[in-house]
């Protein structure tokens, strides 16, 4: 690096170390610099590697997709106008001609959001304190009911969704259980974690007055972690008003089975204008949650 | 119970007001609290109406729902040829993470340095990037699937597309926070001694914001192991094609397969990012 300042130019003297002193510092700072290096030279060999037997696997093709990306762009703009030829903007109307509809699946998507949400934090919420450590001392249960929460949040929820589809038939139910199971196995994990974490002094005290000890989850915890669920509770909704807009695509109810409709018939002019109520829904949801988390978490603990 | 005994308290005035007034706070939360939990239920009661939830359908799903859980055991792939093609396809989940994970990174890194207000401080700039990468985030990764399919056919490939262009919106919003968030002084101080603008970002940021990106994009390869697993849905590669065959014949053997194999392959991945996550933390906190 060598000195652009004015400042440095002027010569300021600093103290230095004699030579003999400073020649073992500085080979020891060089010896862990090389060594640094080579691990971060080794990582970067690793990660080239991996993902050079990954594109092999994945089919990665660039020339295709140089040759054809102008349809990627095409598409985009192709979005913005309509059967007419015209833009979008210069016709809200003919582009948002089916709000009516539109409106009401949103509406279905996010009571299926919220019917998925509250079942699965029902769920989470009474299997929490069992996975917890401090107030489940039986290895065996707490086990049992970790791996089933891992279960419910490992397999992806529209798997969920495509297993119920057939066993429910089409329509919001099955969505509304896949998401709820999914749910209650992200959620049961953090209220486990929330719980773990609590004074355990009113515990305590509950304990020693013989209460049973549901009673002591009640009077003991609950009030404590109360404000933490409800703050996580409302970010899953968050995140499954996300899910529930692509449960249609399984035929599991919400505006997900008009959006690939529109996608696999090309309507473009639909897709853009689904999509755009989509993102503006779940902006919408994202502020208000925040707001009332906020409220949740400023509120405190309280009873 | 029948033998509880009472604390008498004496009856001062001071102390029974006090404790009248926790009772009355005491009583408007409860009220409060009631009427929350009525508007939940009202909510749901309206939401099971609306989305024609019944209660003989809910019976008669769940009776064969369990019908398919008695023929989902024992799990059993077919044949081993039909258990070689789904390890194929299961690897070209894990890939598809994989390579999405890695250049949605890549393509997020320069875009989280732009959109972070400490490193371009032109406010215009810096909102049109947020936008845009709330745009992208805003649309799910099966949709960018069938956009890519539209794109480069089907297959895994399109997969890989998917998850990047999705993942750039997440992965530069949280590069930008990062950023924002890391210490001013290792940058000052790069100044101080006659460092360029480069030399800044290079020497003053680079090390506090590296060990958080490199696990925040290892623990979206974790996540993106189960997203790959259903993109296959849309025609975009890896196994979830084959789930979806599968539970659309009724294969259940097959599909408890199928289920076992990304069960097993998230749980490894978990564990390896884990380690390595520790790793690059550990690393870090011996280079400060």
């Amino acid at each position: 690096m060598t000195a652009t300042s004015p400042g440095a130019a002027g010569g300021v003297a600093l103290p230095r170390l004699p030579d003999h002193q400073l020649t073992p510092l500085a080979e020891a700072y060089a010896r862990a610099n090389a060594a640094k290096r080579r691990s971060t030279l080794l990582l970067i060999v690793a990660i080239i590697i991996a993902s050079l037997v990954a594109g092999g696997v994945a089919e990665v093709d660039l020339a295709k997709l140089f040759a054809n990306i102008d349809r990627f762009t095409n598409y985009i703009v192709r979005l913005f106008y309509l059967e007419s030829g015209a833009p979008v903007w210069t016709d809200p109307a003919e582009w948002f001609w089916g709000w009516k509809k539109w409106l009401a699946l949103l509406g279905d998507t996010l009571l299926i959001a919220y019917l998925g949400t509250l079942l699965g934090t029902i769920a989470a919420f009474f299997l929490c304190f069992l996975a917890s450590v401090n107030l489940n001392s039986n290895a065996w249960t707490r086990g049992l009911i970790r791996r089933l929460l891992e279960f419910c949040r490992t397999v992806p929820e529209l798997v969920f969704a495509l297993i119920f589809v057939v066993a429910f038939g089409l329509g919001p139910l099955p969505g509304v259980l896949a998401l709820a199971i999914h749910t209650t196995g992200a959620l049961g994990k953090l209220f486990a974690e929330v719980v773990e974490n609590i004074d355990m002094k009113p515990v305590e005290g509950v304990t020693a007055t013989g209460a049973t000890w549901w009673q002591t989850v009640h009077l003991a915890v609950v009030p404590q972690v109360l404000a933490n669920f409800a703050s996580y509770g409302l970010l899953r909704f968050e995140i499954n008003v996300r899910g529930a807009s692509v449960m249609g695509f399984v035929g599991a109810g919400g505006i997900g089975q008009d959006l690939i409709e529109s996608i696999r018939k090309f309507y473009y002019s639909d897709v853009s204008a689904v999509l755009l109520l989509i993102i503006a829904t779940v902006m919408i949801i994202d502020v208000a949650t925040e707001r009332m988390r906020h409220h949740f978490i400023g509120q405190g603990m309280r009873p | 119970m029948s033998e509880r005994r009472q604390l008498v308290l004496p009856a001062d005035p001071a102390i029974l007001a006090g404790q009248a007034g926790l009772l009355r706070a005491q009583a408007l939360s409860r009220l409060k609290m009631a009427l929350l939990v009525g508007v939940l239920i009202a909510l749901a009661v309206f939401a099971f109406w609306r989305l024609d939830v019944s209660f003989w359908r809910i019976v008669k799903g769940f009776g064969d729902l369990g019908k398919f859980v008695v023929l989902m055991v024992p799990p059993n792939a077919g044949s081993w040829a039909n258990a070689l093609v789904y390890l194929h396809s299961l690897a070209e989940t894990v890939a598809i993470a994989f390579l999405g994970t890695m250049l949605a990174a890549l393509f997020a890194f320069p875009l989280g340095l732009l959109a972070a207000r400490n490193v371009v401080p032109v406010r215009i700039f810096q909102f049109m990037t947020r936008r845009s990468l709330d745009t992208v985030r805003g649309i799910d990764t099966l949709i960018w699937a069938l956009i890519w399919v539209n794109v480069v056919g089907l297959g895994p490939f399109a997969g890989v597309l998917a998850i990047m262009t999705s993942d750039i919106g997440t992965l530069g919003k949280l590069f930008s926070e990062a950023i924002e968030a890391s210490d001013r002084k290792p940058v000052e101080g790069v100044t101080a001694a006659g460092g360029s603008r480069v030399h800044q970002v290079r020497f003053g940021l680079l090390p506090q914001v590296m060990p958080v990106m490199l696990s925040q994009v290892l623990y979206f390869f974790e996540s993106n192991t189960r997203s790959a697993t259903i993109i296959g849905i849309v025609g975009a590669g890896g196994i979830g094609l084959h789930l979806v065959e599968q539970i659309r014949t009724f294969e259940w053997d097959r599909v408890a397969f199928l289920i076992l194999l990304i069960l097993a392959a998230v749980a490894a991945i978990d564990w390896l990012s884990a380690h390595l996550r520790h790793a690059i933390i550990g690393k870090s906190s011996v280079a400060v």
